[in-house]
């Protein structure tokens, strides 16, 4: 009875709105017939040159200001300084780097052994064996140095960034005024492609470890102070009232009351912090950071899939091993030993630890494999994985199947739409990105949908934003015919619901670099690989949400369908997916934000987007563009967001869901 | 009784946008329902009590009552809109946050509905926290967590982790907690609510043994009335906010004075409530072998239905103060009105 009541009084004054939605389609429609037959004048079509504002000329002037002279060169040069002795440490302690202190490399089965006992402490045997195969395999491969470069850059950059976060979390926490102001920064932070995060880093932070350190740290410092700020708000009133009736004072608080408090939030954060370093370390290839990146992007610039394989395979077991780790440092809560434990016992992890690194570390000194795994030593099979997956590739059917792939969906299906969406006046585009917002979200959102895609017009860069958007528009697509039937069939029973969840849990640990890999496999260098690698990477949120919508549908709904004697397919139909499209649309959401990141990505494949300019952008100074650039894929992103979201919350609240 | 640990006077806890400037247009008489339509909360209204030492006062009302804000005003965990809190002749709005601290740190010990125990300490360490908090070294907070721990009945688990105990035990850590600093005043909001029947009465005889031992002055929050007859010197019924009646549980019980409170005790049996003293006229001389003061007509059940005088002398340790009718107990025995 209430549920038909708030229907009807939320229907209500829907309605002007939605007479209004569908006035301004119209007239996008009619104003795109009239530029068919070629009556609509030109300025409606295209903006002309003549009143584009110099965005980019503009902000270059302020960061000039900036830099010179407000003197922040200066101080970020102070800050690299600093920095680099850092970073030159651990060079010099995980891959022997010729700086103080000196004393490294340190040989890698110390380290293996020394990842094993921590997996042994936080995860059992399996962690364990996880943690030091990962490194064993490393070092075997031959991959060792360049995996130890990318991880003297994410050691420093992760607990940069935890800090960073966690004290910026604090204080948005303390101040309300400061979250006002950050927050919408931060989902600017969110949106922002990883090419305009680069670009400042090298301006201000010099080539190489110390701005890919830089850039690291900001991408990943996002979710610490949005975990941060959640955990702490989270603490049980209660908790705080015993701590504020023990005579604690502001800062006995904090410290003893409610950082231990939400210590899973926070630790949730040191996850995503550890994951994100590793997804941005990786891309830091593109401004010359060496490692893993750099390797990977290298060896598939000249198509050797083989080596590429094997690289991907390294960074998607040290993704993994991270993630578990750090997810099991989440959930492993402090167990107590009786009185009068001895101190071995209570400490045997620490001592096991030591134990090890000391004892490797010796033998390595007499058993020089164990210190260095040469070049000739290695058991990479990079040639013969090429081998194999040219014959394989070179199988007729093979073949056929991937020609007619990327015939049909270049012929048919995204070339027409790219041409399509081209072919829209720009004015009218507005509108429907406007009307569309009216219908699904509210006022406020098209009136702001309105806003930023006019921004992103008025910048002048509106052709290739628009095939950036046809790109994520045209995979997410395809990814939502492919991914909500999967995830349909695989909630059905609970073994292969839990089954698909945890590959996708593990495929989103993998940083979005690895994703081009089975791309370029199959189709080459080409537009279709483009759309490939955006389509795999956004199929994964689509399908965990698609699932994880459906089981949280309330038991005692669906055994209400089941006992009206409803079908497999009506119970679908009229109980299930009605009840899980508010999360399946949150689903969406993720995977239009992973596509706008990707799209971006793919740019080293050759697009014709805003990506390919953003990379170009990195080779000069050309900060301002960069920005224009960045800020364009932002805009779009953020409508998206704002718009999907709005309406997921709205339907959740309807629906009577939390 | 001596002069008041706690004095409320006038207390106002008002929620909203500005609490303390609707408060000063505040027309006398409007209802809980009037400010909530003026878009406001009144959490407390006009709320004067005072509470004696060695009292304890319980404080009676359903959920949302504001029996658990009034007691956080005494704490002064909130900061109350208007009126003023004497504790121990300070005026504790007037506190700096330093001395605040202090008096929390020396005066004052809270329990927790859902215990408010702190996830990552250990049993030791929760109790210890506010003597670790006020400075005391390792090995002298450690005695005296010892000494709570065994007294609530704890000993053997003080290295275990909240989370390893039943809500029972984890609620004998937030008690050993609260009185580790030995205080004077102790606070306990609704602190038994949370667990189950049988655990519940066993808490309470706990408590009234703890009680009787330490002689603490106490403000016990309950929305349980069996459970505010069962501990009370006097009993405080709240309703939106305001106090409707405080007064002893016998005269609460016999002398209702309002329809809110006399619902309450409709369905109590008076008869396991009201003492003989209570009943006892003075200037009146019975005859015979006189009854306790201190005992309830239930327990004199027996003696009123086979007696036959009709005036019972009633005597308080040794001494005489009155006597009771015979027919007056007998109607509260019987539910007769």
């Amino acid at each position: 009875m209430t549920a038909t009541t708030t229907e009807a009084a939320t229907t209500a004054p829907a309605l002007p709105r939605k007479t209004l939605g569908l006035a301004m389609i119209g007239l996008a429609v009619a104003m795109t017939l009239l530029h068919y037959v070629g009556l609509l004048p030109a300025w409606l079509h295209r903006l002309p040159e003549a009143i584009i504002p110099p965005f980019a000329t503009w902000l270059d002037a302020i960061f000039n200001f900036v830099k010179d002279d407000l003197g922040l060169l200066a101080l970020t040069r102070l800050l690299t300084d600093g920095l680099e002795v850092v970073l030159d440490a651990t060079a010099n302690l995980l891959f022997g780097k010729r700086r103080w202190p000196n004393i490294g490399p340190i040989p890698w089965s110390a380290i293996a052994a020394m990842a094993a006992v921590v997996g042994y402490y936080l995860g059992g045997w399996r962690m364990a064996l996880l943690a030091g195969g990962t490194f064993v395999w490393t070092a075997m491969i031959g991959q060792w140095d360049i995996a130890m470069q990318t991880m003297s850059v994410l050691v420093v950059a992760a607990p940069l960034a935890f800090v960073i976060g966690l004290v910026l979390g604090i204080t948005a926490w303390k101040s309300p005024s400061f979250d006002a102001v950050l927050r919408p920064v931060l989902a600017v932070l969110q949106t922002l492609p990883f090419f305009t995060y680069l670009l400042p880093a090298v301006i201000f932070f010099k080539v190489g470890p110390t701005a890919g350190a830089v850039a690291t740290t900001v991408y990943a410092i996002p979710p610490m102070i949005l975990m941060t700020t959640l955990g702490l708000q989270k603490v049980s009133p209660e908790v705080v009232e015993a701590g504020k009736m023990s005579g604690c004072t502001r800062w006995q608080m904090l410290r003893h009351v409610y950082i231990p408090a939400a210590r899973t939030e926070i630790l949730v954060g040191v996850n995503q912090v550890i994951m994100l370093c590793l997804a941005m370390v990786v891309l830091t290839a593109f401004i010359g950071m060496p490692g893993l990146g750099a390797k990977l992007l290298a060896m598939m610039g000249s198509f050797k899939i083989g080596r590429s394989f094997e690289i991907g395979v390294t960074i998607v077991l040290l993704a993994v091993t991270l993630d578990r780790m750090s997810k099991a440092w989440v959930v492993k809560l402090p167990e107590h030993f009786e009185r009068g434990t001895p101190f071995w016992i209570r400490h045997k992890f620490l001592l096991m630890a030591i134990g090890a690194f000391v004892g490797f570390t010796l033998i390595a000194q007499f058993v020089p494999i164990l210190s260095e795994v040469g070049r000739k030593q290695s058991w990479s099979q990079g040639k013969e994985i090429d081998t194999l997956i040219k014959n394989f590739l070179a199988i007729d059917l093979v073949q056929s199947i991937t020609n007619s792939i990327r015939y049909v969906l270049n012929i048919w299906v995204l070339n027409p739409l790219r041409d399509f969406m081209l072919s829209i006046p720009t004015v009218a585009f507005v509108l429907l990105v406007s009307a569309a917002a009216l219908l699904v979200a509210g006022r406020r959102e098209a009136v702001l949908a309105a806003v930023f895609f006019g921004l992103v017009a008025l910048t002048g860069w509106w052709d290739r934003s628009v095939i950036t958007l046809y790109s994520v528009l045209a995979a997410v697509s395809i990814a939502l015919l492919l991914g909500v039937p999967i995830g349909i069939v695989a909630a059905r029973k609970e073994k292969t619901a839990n089954a698909v969840l945890l590959a996708c849990d593990t495929a989103q640990t993998f940083p979005s670099f690895i994703y081009l890999i089975p791309a370029i496999m199959l189709f080459g260098i080409t537009a279709t690989s483009v759309v490939m690698s955006i389509l795999i990477f956004s199929m994964v949120p689509l399908v965990r949400y698609t699932i994880e919508g459906l089981r949280n549908v309330p038991d005692e709904m669906t055994e209400a369908a089941d006992m009206s004697g409803a079908t497999r397919m009506q119970k679908l139909w009229n109980v299930q997916l009605p009840l899980a499209l508010p999360t399946m649309a949150v689903g969406f959401n993720q995977a239009i934000m992973f596509a706008f990141f990707m799209v971006i990505i793919a740019a080293f494949i050759g697009t014709q987007d805003l990506g390919q300019e953003l990379q170009r952008t990195l080779a000069g100074t050309d900060l301002g563009k960069n920005f224009v650039l960045g800020i364009c894929v932002t805009l779009m992103a953020l409508t998206f967001d704002m718009v999907i979201m709005k309406w997921a919350d709205d339907k959740k609240a309807r629906l009577g869901l939390n | 009784m001596g002069s008041p640990v706690i004095s409320a006077r006038n207390v106002w806890k008002i929620f909203g946008k500005d609490p303390v400037g609707y408060l000063k247009t505040l027309q006398p008489g409007r209802s809980f329902e009037d400010i909530r339509a003026d878009g406001y909360i009144a959490g407390v209204r006009d709320v004067s009590l005072d509470v004696a030492r060695g009292e304890m006062l319980v404080i009676m009302g359903l959920s949302g009552s504001g029996k658990s804000t009034l007691v956080r005003c005494f704490s002064r965990l909130h900061e109350i809109t208007g009126g003023s809190i004497e504790v121990d002749g300070q005026i504790i709005g007037d506190l700096s946050e330093k001395d605040l601290i202090e008096l929390r740190r020396n005066k004052m010990g809270m329990v927790f509905q859902s215990f408010g125990l702190l996830p990552h300490r250990t049993v030791l360490d929760n109790v210890a926290f506010p003597l670790e908090m006020r400075g005391q070294d390792r090995h002298t907070r450690r005695k005296r967590a010892l000494e709570v721990i065994e007294l609530v009945g704890l000993a053997g688990r003080e290295d275990y982790f909240p989370r390893e105990l039943s809500g029972g035990q984890q609620q004998r850590v937030g008690i050993a907690r609260s009185l580790a600093i030995e205080p004077d005043i102790w606070f306990l909001d609704e602190p038994f609510s949370a667990l189950d029947p049988l655990i519940r009465r066993e808490m309470q005889d706990e408590f009234l043994r703890l009680q009787a031992m330490l002689g603490k002055t106490i403000v016990f929050i309950t929305h349980d009335f069996d459970e505010a007859l069962r501990l009370a010197d006097r009993i405080a019924i709240m309703k939106d906010g305001a106090v409707e009646q405080c007064d002893t549980p016998d005269q609460i019980v016999m002398n209702p004075t309002t329809d809110y409170v006399a619902k309450f005790t409709e369905e109590i049996d008076k008869a396991r409530v009201v003492h003989a003293g209570v009943l006892a006229r003075a200037g009146v001389a019975g005859e015979g072998q006189p009854v306790e003061a201190g005992a309830t007509v239930q327990q004199l059940a027996r003696l009123l239905v086979n007696d036959s005088r009709d005036l019972i002398p009633v005597a308080d340790k040794g001494q005489v103060i009155g006597a009771l009718d015979r027919q007056g107990a007998l109607d509260i025995l019987l539910k007769a009105s």
